[in-house]
């Protein structure tokens, strides 16, 4: 017969065994078992949060930089609704997340005791599975269970709601067990005909395009290597999602930039006029996509995802690779191989009539941005950024709104799992705690949270356990004290109306960081930029960086709602010419 | 021309409806209901009918019978959603149209009246083999198998009988002949 433990040293046994070096988390009434029980595991260390949603975006920025789980330890009744916010993020965006959350004890479950909610009811729409669990005996096992589905397969969140008497119950440990795969769940069910068909698809296509997504990154950096290796044997051209920038380097020539609703002329016409479309890793989301029926109508559509219930779901694909990234991307590159096609040799003559196209794309330009002497603009900000830190491997993380956009359409990243933002839910606030749990994943490296002054105000709190932890996140606010998306769609879409996007009254960043204990800097105009920007480089601190911006600058090229891939909107000169048009006054 | 007010797309046209009868497998464990139905809910499939129960105890494996309405692409989203859940062992669909595959449901259906309208209400139910449960010199309780469509129309029938109460299961499903499911 085994020793027995408590339920917290059985939480903290299974930790130690999934390798869990970092927690992020806030304690209270009916956690303190586990938190009594932390001192005894210094290998684990915890992090202490200002708001349980910061602790669960912390740990997505560390499972994103690190591709590790992040593990979350909240407290019941408001700890666990609090955290409910970047569990649906994490779940939106395919993040391995396991949260940990304390119940009353059982026998005062569902009496509405202290602190009491119902955790595993409301978070089950935003996990991709929980437990309760009611008896000490099955904890080792859900434990191990809760990292395996989060890790496997598409990645997500999951949450353990453990009752403070189970805590306490003692029982005997388990250690984890390769199992099969849970009620017969296999990842990879392709088979060397479906990559047949897929190089015969590309051997024969003249109008080719790779359109890749998370997923490329949730497969690890060898699927990025691999993509690498595959575009540059064909020579296709590539794009990318919001959250794929990364998989392939922002500044080769055979990528087209990011497409959807902010994305790039050239990748978004691509898309419509290609005849072959091969998603890898994506999930043809509605910011993507545009009109559902005018969606690249021309071409044959294959779709490579690890996520069966992703296929068919919004556009019907004429051949779908169920499989990991890596795995399939692996199979496509031996068989190309094998065959010898020489698709790189033969195809370069047979789709440069489309790179010829696409030249003609890029010739508009379509990021450019009138600049000024007087005003920093925007987009300059981040290009100056960008231009200022792409010699250090940086990780960059954002908040939701205009300065989403331009740091996705500026900023040029060459590696995987440098680039942290909130796609899916679109969470304000997201930012700063996911640079707090960078740095703790990257502890030498910079760490950079390109922000909105709106959007930074939602969790600032944050910012004192980045002081706590020694943590130099740096925050590059874009200050325009407008909530600038909303702004810039009330110009154009509700005839200037700004209602309620204006911030009356901000905060002074600067004296706020210092208030915080870390270093605040301002730049007002160009001329200072770039020697600020070196100088929040230079400090070894959490610093806050108020960028003074145009506060009627818009986020373009911009595929206005209603149309098709290819009617964008272009910057300010071309707005005249296509006005916003489309049918529906339908308010979704 | 109208200004488009929306972040977001406009509907495209919907497709054609069917009616499906999904069997699904699960875990009999608490809460896996309600993942089923949460599922409905959350992504805007409606249920026509639900059945469960608990079908293998060594098991533990219950079995839950759901009839929906869909687009084939919303039929095929619910199947792999359905699969996606961690308690769910197998799903199955079959079209209502389906000839390979008998589907039935249960009501019990209380009569109260004089015997003569008793007696034309078990008239109206004699095709479907009506089992009687309970009579008293006022009433009857009947059980009676059959489709659903029938029992809607039973129902209709036996209103002005006398048809106080009806209780039904919803449809449950089974294949013909030797093969199962899968």
């Amino acid at each position: 017969m085994g020793n027995l433990y408590s339920g917290a040293e059985i939480v903290f046994k299974c930790l130690e065994d999934q390798k869990v070096d970092y927690i992020f988390g806030y304690p209270g009434g009916a956690v303190l078992p586990i938190y009594d029980e932390l001192k005894n595991h210094p290998s684990i260390k915890h992090i202490l949060v200002r708001h349980e949603q910061g602790a669960g975006h912390a740990a997505e920025g560390y499972a994103r930089s690190s591709g590790k789980p992040g593990v979350v330890l909240v407290t019941s009744g408001p700890g666990a609704t609090n955290v409910v916010t970047a569990l649906t993020d994490a779940y939106m965006d395919s993040v391995p997340l396991v949260c940990i959350s304390g119940q009353v004890p059982t026998h005062l479950i569902g009496t509405d005791a202290f602190q009491e909610c119902d955790t595993t009811g409301i978070t089950r729409p935003c996990t991709k599975h929980n437990w309760l669990v009611k008896d000490i005996n099955d904890l080792p096992r859900i434990m191990h269970e809760a990292f395996d589905v989060a890790t496997t397969g598409r990645p997500g969140p999951v949450l353990v709601d453990i009752p403070k008497d189970i805590q306490f119950a003692k029982t005997r440990y388990l250690k984890p067990k390769k199992e099969k795969k849970i009620n017969g769940k296999v990842i990879n069910r392709f088979n060397q005909k479906d990559i047949d068909h897929l190089i015969n698809l590309m051997s024969k296509s003249l109008k080719p395009v790779f359109y890749t997504g998370g997923g490329v990154i949730n497969s690890g950096p060898k699927a990025s290597e691999l993509l690498r290796e595959l575009v540059s044997l064909t020579g296709f051209p590539i794009t990318s999602t919001l959250q794929g920038l990364g998989a392939y380097p922002g500044d080769d020539s055979l990528f087209l930039g990011m497409l959807g609703m902010h994305g790039t002329y050239e990748a978004n016409n691509a898309m419509h006029d290609c005849d072959l479309l091969i998603n890898i890793g994506a999930r043809f989301d509605d910011r993507i996509t545009g009109k559902i029926d005018e969606f690249s109508p021309k071409s044959k559509k294959v779709h490579i995802d690890i996520d069966p219930s992703s296929i068919n779901k919004i556009i019907k694909v004429d051949l779908s690779i169920v499989g990991d990234v890596s795995d399939v991307i692996r199979s496509t590159i031996k068989t190309l191989k094998k065959k010898n096609l020489k698709l790189d040799k033969s195809n370069k003559q047979k789709i440069s009539k489309w790179w010829q196209l696409i030249q003609k794309w890029r010739t508009k330009n379509s990021l450019n941005f009138i600049n000024s002497d007087e005003i920093i603009k925007p987009q300059h900000a981040v290009k100056r950024l960008y231009e200022l830190t792409k010699d250090k491997d940086t990780f960059i993380t954002t908040e939701v709104g205009q300065h989403q956009m331009w740091a996705a359409q500026h900023y040029k990243f060459n590696k995987p799992n440098r680039w942290m933002t909130s796609g899916g839910l679109g969470t304000m606030g997201y930012g700063l705690p996911a640079a707090v749990g960078v740095q703790v994943a990257n502890p030498k490296k910079l760490v950079i949270d390109i922000a909105g002054e709106a959007s930074i105000l939602m969790t600032m709190q944050e910012i004192s356990t980045a002081v706590q932890y020694n943590l130099p996140v740096k925050i590059f606010i874009l200050n325009n004290q407008y909530m600038g998306m909303v702004r810039q769609w009330q110009e154009l879409l509700h005839e200037k109306n700004y209602s309620e996007s204006y911030s009356e009254a901000l905060p002074d960043f600067v004296k706020l960081a210092e208030a915080y204990g870390c270093i605040g800097i301002r730049a007002k105009s160009p001329d200072e930029l770039d020697k600020k920007i070196k100088e929040m480089i230079d400090i070894d601190k959490p610093v806050i960086f108020d960028c003074l911006v145009d506060q009627d600058e818009n986020c373009f090229p911009m595929i206005p709602s209603g149309k098709p891939h290819n009617q964008m909107l272009l910057g300010p000169k071309d707005q005249e010419e296509n006005k916003i048009k489309g049918k529906g006054k339908v308010l979704v | 021309m109208v200004k488009s007010r929306s972040a977001y797309s406009t509907p495209s046209k919907l497709g054609k409806l069917d009616t499906h009868i999904f069997v699904v497998w699960v875990d009999n464990e608490a809460g896996v209901l309600a993942r089923i139905v949460g599922l409905f809910s959350g992504r805007g499939y409606n249920i026509e009918s639900l059945a469960v129960a608990e079908v293998d105890h060594k098991k533990n494996l219950s079995r839950v019978t759901i009839v929906t309405t869909g687009t084939p692409q919303v039929i095929e989203q619910i199947t792999l959603q359905l699969k996606k859940l961690v308690p769910v062992h197998k799903v199955a669909n079959f079209k209502r149209e389906d000839k390979k595959v008998i589907f039935k449901e249960m009501s019990l259906l209380k009569i109260v009246g004089n015997s003569v309208k008793i007696n034309k209400a078990l008239n109206v139910c004699k095709k479907f083999n009506p089992v009687i449960l309970d009579q008293t010199k006022k009433s009857v309780v009947i059980q009676v198998t059959a489709l659903r469509r029938e029992i809607d129309k039973m129902i209709k029938n036996l209103k002005p009988l006398g048809l106080v109460s009806a209780s039904r299961t919803g449809a449950v499903a089974m294949t013909r002949g030797a093969e199962i499911f899968n």
